[in-house]
């Protein structure tokens, strides 16, 4: 942050293409979610994942970026879609399934069987290491 | 007209302050309104201001007669304002004030209109509010002066709204376009008024403030990262965690505390006992217990001798026959033997310490989180990744290690949740512990009965080179096949694999406590025969320093020239026999833990790796496979290590040197190997929380090596002619030397007084008073956070069916309000989570929410229809307020034309 650096070089924009949730990042801050960004909505980005956004704002944009069919909840199959692409789909299916409703048992506070901004909201403040990765550093 | 005005500004306010949290779009010109209304006072003090200074001007050069009253009420208000002081002193005087200065702003705008057109239009709706407040003033004198006020505060109130609305403007989830217009919007605002109120001039510093947190905030944060990035081989651990999960990481872990420790065990007897000795001490050769004895000298820098660590390296200062006995030595008169003495002790308290205190600290660590334990999923899933991580590498091992750490939690849970026979595990798990009892009686009986017969072979003659050793090859053999055999039978518990490697962790070491103890009753049946052998010794060298000189034969006159220090007769010195044993242990314990890592491990995998292409069965899933990283095994050999090194620095000061560079490299070189040739374990688990099962191994090993150590202290004679402390009946004589010969006597006496027995077992009596009391103490107060915890979890679940109930309710309700666009729902969302407090506050909520469950859900519901109603009634609520502000121009311009004619005259 420190340095002044206008120009992002090639091995910088390299460095996110890890991420594995980058194309919902770019879809949720985009206008119209086909993930292509203005300069606004790219500051906005930032302001979000800076060191500096509160936690309650951290958690609405984690929650819309890991609801990836944009229903407001965070249902099985978006669980399911998290799982496979933290793990690279390396967990066989029945895994996959029983973490997801491990994840569905601990943290749904309505027994509706998906997570609500609420619910969401109620688990990732709790958690104690999500400021410290919920955020990019440029 | 006044009272009405006040009313709507209040209700404005009111409007503004809900609608600007709720973050509803109609905040924009809501709030526009309540600034224009607002405006109007400070428009007031402001365009005073501005007035009053040509207005000062004017009379000054126009009209001299009515000067002086006048500038001085302007002065005087002038005054007021900059200070800040808001109270009238009268309100007589407020009036006329405000008269001129209306007056006087009028005139101003008179005479300069064509200049500045922009303003004036802008000014010119706060004129009229101010000239139609004229008459209003006029008519009730009390009525002014509650309205002033009044508004004063209601600026401040909204300045200092804006100001917040300035610092949370990053808590809006709004884009990036309206944060924009909003902010700007209010710094125009707090700029303009805030100068008003006289708070202006805290700005600058505040500013200065700000940016100082903000440089503050980063330097913490590099900071953070140097730490960091301080820590040795943290990348390392990093990386094998993340491919073998945490129990393998742990031991590596383990490994790097004990290396800190070492260094600094290092660093205490390298610092002030090794290196004075060399710097000051007398130099080699010059007496008989620093020179290498004439009959070794050919052979004494032989490499096979200065392995076995005799010859030159017997008579260096990495042993304790070295020192010499001297009280002082150098120009520093530093006092070795007490040096040697004290550092000795302190190397036992400070890893006591050390240990005891790392394992309190990893105790309060693993009580504190138990919330956590709520959602282990959750946070996996929505909390692993590291949004930071740049490098495809580190996401790489990112991705491995949130894999592992999954399936960790996964064994875990499936471990909880299964169903068994619980007769037949009993039987297993009984059966087991028999058959381990009986391979441990077996192998202590066969180590007694080998080391019997090694004290016959002593006696003989001739022995061959297997009944040389054959306690070390029984010993290393048993070492070798006893873990295995117990892996084996372990596996009929059927225990989870955490509690398994306890297990296993702890027969492992009753095991190589057996060897080890062995090994010490050996040495010490060595040093008793050494010890009945030094008076015999002592007497032929006082013997033969006694012919030497008084022989006949040599010339009278002439003096004799002193025996050379290598022909002098000399004792074993079973100090140092003792500090080559632990010396050459260490060596040998390091070799053979990597030559069993080169072979077992590495060539195996290469093995594997390379015949599988011309074998006829599939080598790496079948027979030999990669190996598995043995942590148990790699823990206690690690720790036994540790207590060798504790047993025999003592006698070889050097020891703990030599394992600092054993830590070191077994770093590297297990890294490397279990990278490169070992495979994760079949069922990845995660590691204890607090690795407290390896801290508690080691302080019972501490404890273990601290007894023969303080054995051979207190009731055995130092050698005659080696060490620092010969000559000396015992070794701690040296404390009372010193106390006797250097400290004042009255510190003697006291030192005397509390060694008394009278005083000492007081003492203890006391101590353990205290440990019975602070024990007792903690365990009502464990109970006290376990019912704590419960009633949390209890209110948790209470909470849980409460929203449950509501959140049927809500769905319902938000069916019936479907027009709404789903933006304005997620908005009311988001406030509801804005106004939620953070976790530090979480009981209070609780507490808070059980009793009455239904106030949250009430404002949720009444939010709706509340937001909705004045996202309706806006353009109505305009309306109105236009109407009233026409007529108010057309009166403040009448106004106006009759002040500004005023002064004139």
């Amino acid at each position: 942050m420190g340095n002044k650096q206008t120009v992002f070089t090639h091995e910088q924009l390299e460095a996110y293409q890890d991420n594995p949730f980058r194309q919902r990042i770019a879809q949720v801050f985009s206008e119209d979610g086909d993930g292509h960004m203005t300069l606004d909505n790219f500051l906005d980005m930032f302001s979000v994942m800076s060191e500096m956004a509160p936690r309650d704002l951290k958690a609405y944009y984690a929650f819309k970026i890991y609801d990836f069919n944009e229903d407001d909840y965070i249902c099985m199959w978006d669980l399911e879609q998290t799982v496979t692409k933290l793990t690279r789909g390396e967990l066989s299916a029945e895994e996959v399934s029983l973490v997801c409703e491990k994840v569905l048992d601990e943290a749904d506070g309505d027994h509706d069987g998906r997570l609500s901004l609420d619910d969401f909201q109620n688990m990732i403040l709790r958690a104690p290491d999500f400021l410290s990765t919920f955020h990019i550093r440029i | 007209m006044s009272r009405q005005l006040k009313g709507l500004g209040e209700e404005a306010g009111g409007a503004v302050r809900g609608s600007s949290r709720s973050g509803s779009p109609g905040t924009d010109d809501r709030s526009e309104r309540r600034l224009s209304r607002k405006q109007a006072p400070k428009a007031e003090g402001a365009a005073g201001r501005r007035g009053a200074l040509p207005g000062q001007k004017e009379q000054a050069r126009g009209s001299p007669r009515a000067g002086s009253p006048r500038r001085k009420q302007v002065e005087s208000r002038r005054h007021r304002e900059e200070l800040g002081v808001q109270e009238r002193s009268t309100v007589e005087r407020t009036r006329e004030g405000r008269r001129k200065r209306n007056g006087r702003t009028s005139l101003k705008e008179q005479r300069t209109p064509p200049k500045k057109e922009k303003e004036v239009s802008k000014k010119e709706t706060q004129k009229q509010r101010k000239k139609h407040r004229l008459p209003s003033l006029a008519s009730s004198t009390s009525g002014g002066e509650s309205l002033s006020e009044e508004e004063l505060a209601k600026i401040l109130e909204q300045v200092e709204e804006k100001k917040k609305l300035i610092t949370t403007m990053r808590n809006k989830p709004w884009p990036m376009a309206k944060k924009l217009t909003e902010l700007r919007e209010a710094q125009e605002f707090v700029e303009k008024y805030e100068g008003a109120l006289g708070k202006g001039k805290g700005k600058r510093l505040y500013a200065y403030r700000m940016q100082m947190t903000k440089k503050w905030i980063k330097f913490k944060r590099d900071f953070d990262n140097f730490k960091n990035q301080c820590i040795p081989w943290e990348m390392k651990i990093k990386d094998i965690e993340s491919h073998f999960g945490s129990s393998v990481a742990s031991y590596f872990i383990f490994l790097r505390w004990m290396y800190g420790v070492n260094l600094v065990l290092f660093g205490l007897i390298f610092g002030l006992v090794i290196i004075p000795e060399v710097l000051m001490g007398m130099p080699y050769g010059s007496i008989p217990r620093k020179t290498v004895p004439r009959a070794e000298e050919e052979k004494a820098m032989d490499f096979s001798v200065l392995w076995d660590f005799e010859g030159y390296m017997k008579y260096s200062a990495l042993f304790y026959g070295y020192y010499n006995d001297q009280r002082t030595i150098g120009w520093l008169r530093y006092r070795l033997p007490m040096a040697y003495f004290m550092v000795g002790i302190s190397v036992f308290g400070y890893s006591l310490m050390i240990v005891i205190r790392s394992m309190a600290s990893n105790t309060q660590g693993s009580t504190s989180d138990g919330e956590s334990d709520n959602f282990t999923f959750s946070f996996k899933m929505f909390t692993s990744w590291d949004y930071l991580i740049g490098n495809s590498e580190t996401a790489d091992n990112k991705y491995a290690s949130i894999t592992t750490s999954f399936k960790e939690s996964i064994v875990d849970e499936q471990e909880s949740s299964k169903e068994e026979n619980i007769h037949l595990t009993r039987f297993l798990r009984v059966l087991a512990n028999f058959l381990i009892i009986c391979c441990l009686c077996g192998s202590g009986y066969l180590i007694y009965f080998v080391v019997k017969r090694s004290q016959e072979f002593s006696k003989m003659q001739n022995v061959s080179w297997y009944e040389r050793n054959e306690v070390e090859i029984v010993m290393s053999l048993l070492g070798m096949f006893c873990p295995p055999l117990f892996e084996t039978i372990a596996a009929l518990e059927n225990y989870h694999p955490r509690i398994g490697l306890k297990w296993q962790l702890g027969r492992i070491f009753a095991l190589f406590l057996g060897n080890l103890y062995t090994f010490l009753l050996a040495l010490m049946d060595d040093v008793h025969l050494k010890l009945s052998n030094e008076e015999t010794i002592k007497n032929i060298t006082h013997w033969t320093l006694f012919n030497y000189y008084n022989s006949s034969g040599w010339n009278e006159s002439v003096p004799r020239p002193p025996l050379h220090p290598a022909d002098v007769p000399r004792g074993s010195c079973w100090e140092t026999a003792v500090g080559i044993e632990f010396m050459r242990l260490t060596v040998s314990d390091m070799l053979v833990t990597y030559i069993t890592i080169l072979l077992g491990d590495f060539l195996r995998a290469c093995f594997v790796r390379f015949m599988n292409y011309c074998w006829c069965w599939d080598l790496e899933a079948g027979f030999p496979s990669y190996a598995e990283f043995d942590i148990s095994g790699n823990v206690l050999g690690l720790i036994f290590n540790q207590g060798m090194i504790w047993m025999g620095s003592f006698y070889a000061p050097g020891l703990v040197g030599v394992n600092v560079l054993r830590l070191l490299t077994s770093m590297y070189f297990q890294c490397w190997a279990v990278m490169s040739s070992n495979v994760p374990h079949e069922r990845v688990f995660k590691a204890s929380r607090s690795n407290n099962f390896y801290m508690g191994l080691l302080l019972l090993v501490l404890f273990l090596s601290l007894l023969p150590v303080a054995y051979t202290i207190m009731s055995l004679p130092p050698s005659f002619d080696c060490g620092p402390f010969s000559g000396k009946n015992r070794m701690y004589d040296v404390i009372q030397e010193t106390v006797e010969n250097d400290f004042p006597t009255f510190l003697g006496k006291v030192f005397a007084f509390l060694a008394n027995p009278g005083l000492i077992i007081p003492a203890i009596l006391l101590m353990f008073l205290a440990i019975y009391y602070l024990n007792s103490v903690s365990k009502s107060l464990s109970r006290a956070n376990a019912q704590l915890r419960k009633k949390i979890q209890a209110l948790r679940e209470v909470e849980k069916s409460h929203k449950s109930v509501k959140g049927r309710a809500t769905a319902r309700d938000s069916e019936d309000t479907a027009k709404d666009s789903s933006k304005n729902a997620t908005q009311l969302q988001l406030t509801k989570a804005g106004t939620m407090p953070h976790s530090a506050s979480q009981i209070q909520t609780l507490d808070m929410k059980a009793p009455g469950p239904g106030t949250s859900s009430s404002t949720s519901r009444t939010a709706l229809p509340t937001s909705r109603h004045l996202l309706v009634s806006r353009p109505p609520s305009n309306r109105p307020d236009s109407g009233q502000a026409r007529p108010q121009t057309h009166a403040g311009r009448s106004a106006s034309r009759k002040s500004t004619q005023r002064p004139s005259h």
